[in-house]
């Protein structure tokens, strides 16, 4: 594939998360952190965002296959997941875990089992996306070209 | 310096307060892996050396406020602004702020807030404790450079301030130095006044064209 076709490729495909709402308008400021002397920050901070939220995810589920579920133990690890998803744009994950917040509020097991199922979809979601992009990336640097800017025009 | 003495941006005689400013050294707070390493980036480009820590006590630690006379050894550079998130197990970084606060030693230190709730009542009591401001989270760019620059000014109008005093003092001195010659009663009344008050009159009417005189170069 030619390098202005990949070029192109990865801009409608980073536009195309945001419009379907994956990314908000936090990881353009990420972007706006990576330069010459900071090449890797945007997936340095999404790779520590996996490692975190696969051991919170994985905690959770721990946390909920209890007898007696343990809300206080809860509901800081779905604060936490929210903070950092939040912190790296990745929306659809924070808003599913403002959902979750509010089950564990109630004490609602059933809930919380429910939200966390879909916690972990939009997790897996944004997961691969982002790889996908690192990849594409990847291939237009292997290429011998650069990264294009993120236009907001959209 | 003193310990926890907050640095003092040096001011050219010509008053031109553009050119050498020293870099901020920040101290971030936050349990938050990924929070940690987006704050130091932020901070970073932001022309600050940074050192976080991911936790209220470890903070206390890097400053020697823990008690423990071994750690104080840790800090090796003067700490200008701390950076601390809310809700953090153990100590929260309103926990932390008292204790910054009712330290002698770094009172006087600025803290930052950052929060990703925005809860008023907790916004007031984090400022009324003496929080510098409050950050809600994601922090952006603009947030850390609002908050740079605030801390900036506030360093400089210290500056300022000490500086212009000692102007003040300095044409106090070559007043003194010199004997002045009494300039006539503006009216009869203050002929009844005694020698003392008269020599403060042309006085301090030649200390305010002298501070007149060292204002325009600032």
């Amino acid at each position: 594939m030619e390098l202005v076709q990949m070029q192109k490729s990865l801009q409608d495909y980073t536009k195309s998360l945001f419009l379907d709402g994956v990314l908000d308008s936090q990881f353009l400021q990420l972007q706006q952190l990576q330069d010459e002397s900071n090449p890797d920050f945007v997936s340095q901070v999404v790779t520590l965002f996996f490692q975190d939220s696969d051991r919170i995810l994985n905690d959770l589920s721990l946390s909920l296959d209890q007898q007696v579920v343990d809300f206080k133990k809860v509901d800081p690890h779905v604060h936490q997941l929210k903070g950092s998803s939040s912190s790296i744009g990745a929306q659809r994950v924070k808003n599913a875990c403002v959902v979750f917040r509010s089950f564990c509020e109630q004490q609602n097991v059933e809930g919380c089992h429910r939200c966390l199922q879909q916690v972990k979809q939009e997790y897996y979601l944004v997961k691969n996306r982002l790889e996908t992009l690192f990849k594409l990336e990847q291939q237009i640097v292997a290429s011998g070209g650069m990264i294009p800017a993120m236009e907001l025009g959209f | 310096m003193a310990v926890g003495e907050v640095m003092r941006m040096e001011i050219p005689s010509g008053g031109d307060m553009s050119v050498t400013s020293p870099e901020l050294h920040v101290l971030a707070v936050d349990d938050s892996i990924v929070d940690r390493k987006v704050i130091e980036r932020l901070l970073r480009i932001s022309a600050c050396k940074v050192t976080t820590v991911e936790s209220g006590a470890r903070a206390l630690q890097y400053l020697g406020l823990d008690g423990d006379k071994g750690a104080s050894g840790l800090k090796d550079l003067k700490v200008n602004l701390i950076v601390t998130d809310y809700s953090m197990p153990g100590l929260t970084g309103y926990d932390l702020l008292k204790k910054i606060k009712e330290s002698s030693v770094f009172r006087e230190i600025p803290v930052v807030i950052m929060s990703s709730e925005n809860i008023l009542p907790r916004i007031e009591q984090c400022l009324r404790e003496g929080a510098e401001d409050f950050l809600l989270k994601p922090v952006k760019l603009a947030d850390v450079k609002r908050i740079k620059e605030l801390i900036m000014r506030n360093e400089a109008e210290d500056c300022k301030t000490l500086s212009h005093s000692n102007k003040r003092k300095l044409a106090e001195y070559i007043d003194d130095a010199s004997s002045p010659s009494p300039s006539p009663s503006p009216s009869p009344s203050s002929s009844t006044h005694d020698d003392s008050s008269a020599k403060d009159f042309p006085s301090s009417k030649q200390m305010k064209s002298a501070d007149e005189k060292f204002s325009s170069l600032l």
